[in-house]
């Protein structure tokens, strides 16, 4: 092997891949939000709602998981404006990012939702609480710290695959490093590079799922 | 200018043998260097636990596409030469190795602790005592999730398609460049997919119930 590694032009791109870094921390912590919040929405409608509701949820949920992100990227990139819906490349990423999520947090929440024994939603409204707060504390709580640890790698499954969005040049730090490749021709060093900041992303991510956790929903239980 | 016909949709159709290839390639591949792995995580030599530790925590803490990058653009400086196929069936199978590797190593730690030591006590040799007692009964728990885990390799394999191997994702890309009809062209893709993965995702949840009503009586 008679390669001569260059670091030296990836380093001095720092600030550019400073800034893909932090899209891409941006677009992922976006989508955990609105991805989290539909999926509560349709874990609720799927425990709960009215059967052709439930029909809805189920075959969003199906839809999501049998294709590809990238298929469902170029979709809402490239389908949803010849329909006259026009939004950049950041938008269409976010969107597509959210409701990926959205599809695989809801079958996990849904479990978490099934695992609460029916005695505790009757202990709820023994003590007059109103169906909202059922839902909120007696139910969607406990359902979250049962599944956390599946729901929060989950997300970081989500951060590590939003790399695909490069492909629309979504500016985070794969459409960074797809740049300077092209300008620097230094790809294996670029690459490299940037896979380990994915890993450091990947690892902080847990970090914070697990501080989080500390903060939030570190109370005890039977279990 | 093209329009979305028939000829357009056989072309895609074809495509699928291409990502039912490389699907199948993933999955042999990757099942070998899961075994592998699954084995190593759960052996009681130390050195082997932490390199399938390392492992595995490169392949699921970095995007599959970086891997794929570095392979297809890597090789090359290494003073290997590689087309598209080498690169995404070697970046499939490292990955699908590191997740299936870590489902079974999961499986293989759920079979209780006394049908190890009876192994032992019947002085069964390593092999064995893998082959004809843990694996095997390893094998029931693992059937369900491997099945749905073949729905995630099939859907990786789409990632080819940015290193320009012709699968499905690929060849609508080239339809819809000629054709402009991107809703009609990226639905047929999806359904294909869907057509591919529904399957087998049905497969793994009646499995996965099955299981878990044998469990129950």
């Amino acid at each position: 092997m008679n390669y001569d590694f260059q670091f030296g032009p990836v380093f001095e791109a720092w600030p550019q891949l400073l800034k893909g870094t932090w899209i891409t921390i941006e677009l992922s912590l976006l989508a955990m939000v609105f991805g989290l919040v539909l999926a509560i929405v349709c874990a609720w409608g799927k425990t709960s709602g009215p059967a052709p509701l439930r029909w809805v949820i189920n075959a969003y949920i199906e839809l999501i998981r049998n294709t590809p992100f990238l298929v469902q990227l170029f979709f809402f990139f490239f389908a949803l404006p010849a329909l006259g819906l026009r939004w950049s490349a950041h938008t269409a990423a976010l969107v597509a990012m959210a409701v990926n999520l959205g599809a695989y947090a809801t079958e996990i929440i849904r479990a978490g939702i099934e695992s609460i024994p029916k005695g505790q939603i009757e202990a709820g409204l023994a003590l007059n609480l109103k169906r909202h707060e059922i839902f909120r504390f007696v139910i969607l709580k406990p359902a979250l710290k049962a599944i956390y640890p599946a729901l929060t790698s989950q997300f970081i499954l989500l951060m590590l695959s939003s790399a695909v969005v490069s492909v629309i040049s979504a500016d985070d730090l794969t459409s960074v490093a797809a740049n300077l490749q092209s300008q620097t021709f230094r790809s294996f060093e670029i690459y490299i590079v940037v896979a380990l900041i994915y890993l450091v992303l990947a690892l902080g991510f847990s970090g914070l799922f697990r501080v989080i956790y500390a903060r939030t929903l570190n109370y005890p239980d039977r279990r | 200018m093209r329009s979305f016909g028939f000829p357009e949709f056989l072309f895609i159709l074809e495509a699928a043998k291409w990502t039912v290839a490389l699907s199948l390639i993933a999955f042999i591949g990757g099942a070998l260097v899961g075994l592998l792995v699954a084995l190593a995580r759960v052996s009681e030599n130390g050195l082997a636990q932490r390199t399938a530790g390392v492992f595995i925590q490169i392949f699921q803490g970095t995007p599959l596409l970086l891997q794929l990058f570095l392979i297809f653009f890597g090789a090359p400086v290494l003073g290997f030469d590689i087309n598209p196929w080498v690169a995404a069936g070697i970046a499939l199978v490292l990955n699908s190795g590191a997740f299936l590797g870590e489902i079974w190593r999961g499986c293989i730690q759920a079979i209780p602790r006394g049908q190890w030591e009876a192994a032992e006590a019947l002085s069964l040799s390593y092999v064995a005592r893998m082959r004809d007692v843990i694996l095997p009964q390893a094998f029931k728990i693992a059937l369900p999730p491997t099945v749905g885990y073949l729905v995630q390799i099939i859907k990786g394999t789409s990632l080819a398609a940015i290193i320009g191997f012709t699968e499905i994702t690929r060849a609508g890309q080239i339809i819809n460049n000629a054709t402009f009809q991107p809703l009609l062209v990226f639905s047929v893709v999806a359904a294909i997919y869907f057509v591919l993965c529904w399957p087998l995702s049905l497969l793994a949840a009646r499995m996965e119930r099955r299981r878990a009503a044998a469990l129950a009586r």
